[in-house]
């Protein structure tokens, strides 16, 4: 309905081509597909046996390419499995991305894992299911549409049974998975079941949980040496003396890489410390005014739609602007690296170990097969942070210290001055009105860095850039359309009956970025979801029957209504100092649906914003845990707040200067909303989509229009701080 | 070398004086719960009790302990037998990636030691030194209602 076009337009004074890539820019680094008519990644490894095994012993191994990042993905991908292979949850056991067992599923990102994971081994396992019973069929002289299966066992009508570990020796899962094999009868499975999560109970008591807490026997600890923010760099250290200080049993050095390794970690700490006294300089440009750079600098222009019509009489145009956010993962990145044999292992956090394999072999000089990179959870992610680099780090220093396993943790200081941010943004919209208050016409115009530097290459590795020689880093390259970068969402759902919608790409990223929870989608949506409440103020409409109005999707409309419903939109009333806010958005035009509703009360004299209750709806097809995706859906709400009313990331013409939650604040207990409640629409009939970005978008946008609401002045540059609402108010 | 009272037991540690608890528990006794957040006081992953009070367990030197007890949140429970803001978490499903919860526990445990019935905004005032970025609060909340006996 929506065909993309592709054009040569002039961008930021420059002439520029806009290629079409063939390849995914997004660094998934999937292997090509051998099976077009399968689901999700089956299509790419058809072979059932890449998914599931069954043991002798009756249990039943599923193996996934994506990876826990305490969203959940266990949890679901085991109900998934259990549900369709009509056996008990606790007869499975889980292997989650390990280059050395699993598919390679590429990343874990972008809301992907249940349509990519999740759709296969559902189809691995009615296959595996389904060979089951053909192996019982022989072994009974049974016909297999006369058997059935329950309980981890196939059963004959006259009573016989087998359990799946009874059947295991006759069964060959080294076949390719069939595209339609009988399913299990519907129901009575945990799909659709509130199925505690598996791993939270180790994180509540102290378990091994995390990659921070993996200590192999032998290990050694430790630490980077670097300028205190990406584009600096450190002068000469003194590194004799630091030979000499207890514990330390290395010092690593290779061009610019500097690391110091010790038996105790505190060892290693305060040798660092003393390294890192050395002056540094900076080897970047950094633009005072980032959203004026944006607007002027040298891009690459495509226009995602281009939708022809009328215009309409009255006119409105709006400009919005997004800073530098950061992942700011509560537990700085960390790996484990062990060379051994000729071989290198890595433990790491990272959301893809297949395409850091490449980058670490390419690193190391080892061939991609003598690298094994096996998933370990971290603290949170939120898209491409330090963790790659730290896996990096990890191996380079465990090359130098063959043998023994090597444990990097950055500091704090380098985690806030090193990831990648969240690329500062830039939309201007306009649009037309009709004389009974439609939308005519629309415009979009959207300007953004990269939303994704994720390493395939050891030139997107910080220790690939400064070993001597350095490896380069390839250009970043735009993520093509219909997921984008920085244009993700820029194309409105509603139907707009004429709209445009260009994207400015701009290659050059004076602050290093990458992907960061829904990449330009966060943006987009509250440039979008803003202006159509002051197009709906100018119609002088309600803002929800105004966006009811120009959708005609009918799950748009019932995540509306849901969640106007759930808030109490139509009985609320006003009264001084508070306002209500509505936002909607589908991710990605493709994946979840989800409004959200807000109230707030703003404090006159100071500004300050206190936030009451919040109430969304949710719609991601088939709900396989509903309490998993509030949870998902919670935090993404309160997490974009966070972003929306507090964050940006600072900088002087010597480096960044946000180096700790003191200069990067972020959401406290106090200042919470009063309640959060997610309505999850279960439609049981429609494929899984992707649920964990899709909150990011509507509730930045709802906050702005409830601030808007409560003060009558409309904010369109983020973080909407208590300072700019008190400067608004006047 | 240093005698520590720790959860319910009394261990020998050779760090040195200065070194930060949090890498004598961990390092030294293999603990997990408390994590390293920031080394700087101001995120709360590292958070102990020191008697009924809750520490930086990351900028707090071994040697300033002395003879008081230090509890982690392997103190308070285990998997198999928790405790109960433990379990108030997990019947809550107070977690997502949960690197900052032990903290979390071990801080909503201090405060109902000392407040057994605290109003929400002492919960909201209690907590405030711990951050989570997952946005897991309004689910850690409710686990500390919970645990107090004192649903919204």
């Amino acid at each position: 309905m929506r065909a993309p076009s592709r054009r040569l337009v002039v961008g930021g004074g420059a002439l520029t081509v806009f290629f079409a890539l063939s390849v995914s820019a997004t660094g998934q680094g999937k292997p090509t597909v051998k099976a077009p008519e399968l689901p999700g990644d089956l299509r790419t490894q058809p072979r059932l046996d890449a998914w599931i095994r069954v043991g002798a012993d009756g249990r039943i191994t599923i193996f996934t390419g994506k990876a826990e990042l305490g969203q959940g993905l266990k949890t679901a991908i085991l109900q998934i499995a259990a549900d369709e292979l009509d056996a008990p949850l606790d007869q499975l056991d889980l292997v989650t991305a390990d280059t050395g067992l699993t598919p390679n599923e590429g990343v874990t990102a972008g809301s992907h894992s249940m349509q990519d994971s999740g759709a296969a081994i559902r189809n691995a396992a009615a296959n595996v299911r389904w060979l089951l019973i053909e192996a019982a069929a022989r072994r009974w002289s049974a016909e297999p549409q006369s058997l059935a299966t329950g309980h981890g066992t196939v059963r004959a009508s006259d009573g016989r049974s087998l359990a799946y570990g009874e059947l295991a020796s006759g069964l060959d899962l080294s076949v390719d998975a069939r595209p339609a094999v009988p399913p299990r009868p519907r129901g009575g499975g945990p799909i659709g079941q509130d199925v505690p999560r598996v791993d939270i109970p180790a994180k509540l008591a102290g378990g091994q949980a995390y990659i921070q807490d993996f200590r192999p026997p032998g290990m050694v600890h430790a630490r980077l040496v670097r300028g205190p923010s990406y584009g600096t760099a450190l002068g000469e250290a003194d590194i004799a003396a630091v030979r000499a200080m207890p514990g330390v049993i290395a010092v690593v050095q290779k061009g610019r890489f500097l690391a110091v390794v010790a038996e105790g970690e505190w060892q290693a700490i305060q040798a660092q410390q003393r390294l890192q006294a050395a002056p540094s300089r900076s080897t970047a440009t950094r633009p005072d005014d980032i959203h004026s750079w944006l607007l002027s600098a040298p891009a690459q222009v495509e226009v995602i739609l281009d939708r022809g019509g009328a215009e309409g009489a009255r006119t409105a145009s709006a400009a919005y602007t997004r800073p530098y956010l950061m992942h700011g993962s509560i537990g700085p990145s960390c790996a484990v690296a062990q060379a051994k044999h000729g071989e290198l292992t890595v433990w790491t956090h990272s959301q893809g170990v297949f395409p850091l394999r490449k980058a670490i072999a390419q690193l190391v000089g080892l061939p991609p097969e003598k690298v094994r990179c096996r998933h370990m959870e971290g603290a949170g992610c939120y898209g491409h942070n330090g963790a790659d680099d730290a896996a990096g780090d990890a191996a380079l220093i465990a090359m130098a210290v063959p043998g023994r396993p090597v444990r990097v943790q950055w500091m704090r200081d380098q985690e806030h001055g090193w990831e990648p941010l969240g690329s500062a943004m830039v939309a201007r919209l306009s649009a037309s009105l009709t004389p009974e208050g439609r939308v005519a016409s629309w415009r979009h115009d959207v300007w953004s860095m990269t939303h994704s530097t994720r390493p395939q290459e050891a030139g997107r590795l910080l220790a690939g850039q400064e070993v001597d020689p350095p490896f380069q880093a390839p250009p970043p390259r735009p993520i093509p359309m219909p997921e984008g970068g920085g244009d993700r969402n820029a194309i409105p759902l509603y139907a707009f009956p004429t709209a445009r919608v260009a994207y400015h790409f701009v290659p050059e990223m004076p602050l290093r970025v990458s992907a960061l929870r829904s990449l330009g989608a966060h943006m987009n949506v509250f440039s979008i979801e803003s202006f159509v409440d002051e197009l709906a103020l100018l119609a002088d409409e309600d803002p929800v029957a105004f966006r009811l109005a120009h959708l005609d999707d009918s799950r748009a409309h019932d995540v509306i209504n849901a969640a106007a419903r759930s808030f109490g939109w139509q009985a609320w009333r006003r009264s001084h100092g508070r306002g209500r806010g509505f936002a909607f958005a589908r991710y990605k035009n493709l994946a979840a649906y989800c409004a959200v509703a807000l109230e707030l009360e703003v404090e006159p004299v100071t500004g300050e914003v206190w936030l009451g209750r919040v109430v969304s709806a949710v719609d991601c097809g088939q709900a396989i845990n509903p309490d998993g995706i509030r949870n998902q859906i919670e935090g993404a709400i309160v997490q974009s707040l966070s972003w929306s009313m507090l964050e940006q990331v600072g900088w002087d013409a010597d480096r960044r200067t946000s180096f700790d939650w003191s200069a990067y604040p972020i959401l406290r207990f106090p200042a919470l909303p009063q309640s959060v409640e997610v309505e999850v629409i279960d439609r049981p009939t429609e494929p899984f989509l992707g649920v964990g970005e899709a909150g990011q978008g509507p509730a930045a946008a709802a906050l702005a229009n409830a601030v808007a609401d409560a003060t009558g002045k409309r904010l369109r540059d983020l973080p909407l701080t208590a300072e700019k609402v008190k400067a608004a108010m006047g | 070398m240093t005698t520590l009272h720790l959860n319910g037991a009394v261990r020998s540690v050779s760090s040195a004086q200065d070194t930060p608890l949090l890498y004598v528990l961990r390092d030294e006794l293999g603990l997990n719960g408390a994590k390293f957040g920031c080394g700087l006081g101001q995120c709360g992953a590292c958070t102990v009790l020191l008697d009924d009070r809750p520490i930086f367990s990351c900028v707090t030197p071994l040697g300033s302990v002395g003879d008081r007890v230090v509890t982690t949140v392997e103190g308070l429970g285990t998997e198999a037998a928790p405790g109960r803001v433990q379990k108030a978490f997990e019947a809550e499903q107070a977690a997502q990636c949960g690197y900052c919860i032990a903290g979390m526990i071990v801080r909503a445990e201090a405060l109902l030691r000392k407040t057994p019935k605290p109003s929400e905004r002492g919960i909201r005032a209690a907590l405030a030194p711990n951050l989570c970025r997952c946005g897991t609060h309004m689910r850690i909340l409710r686990a500390v209602r919970r645990a107090a006996g004192t649903p919204a």
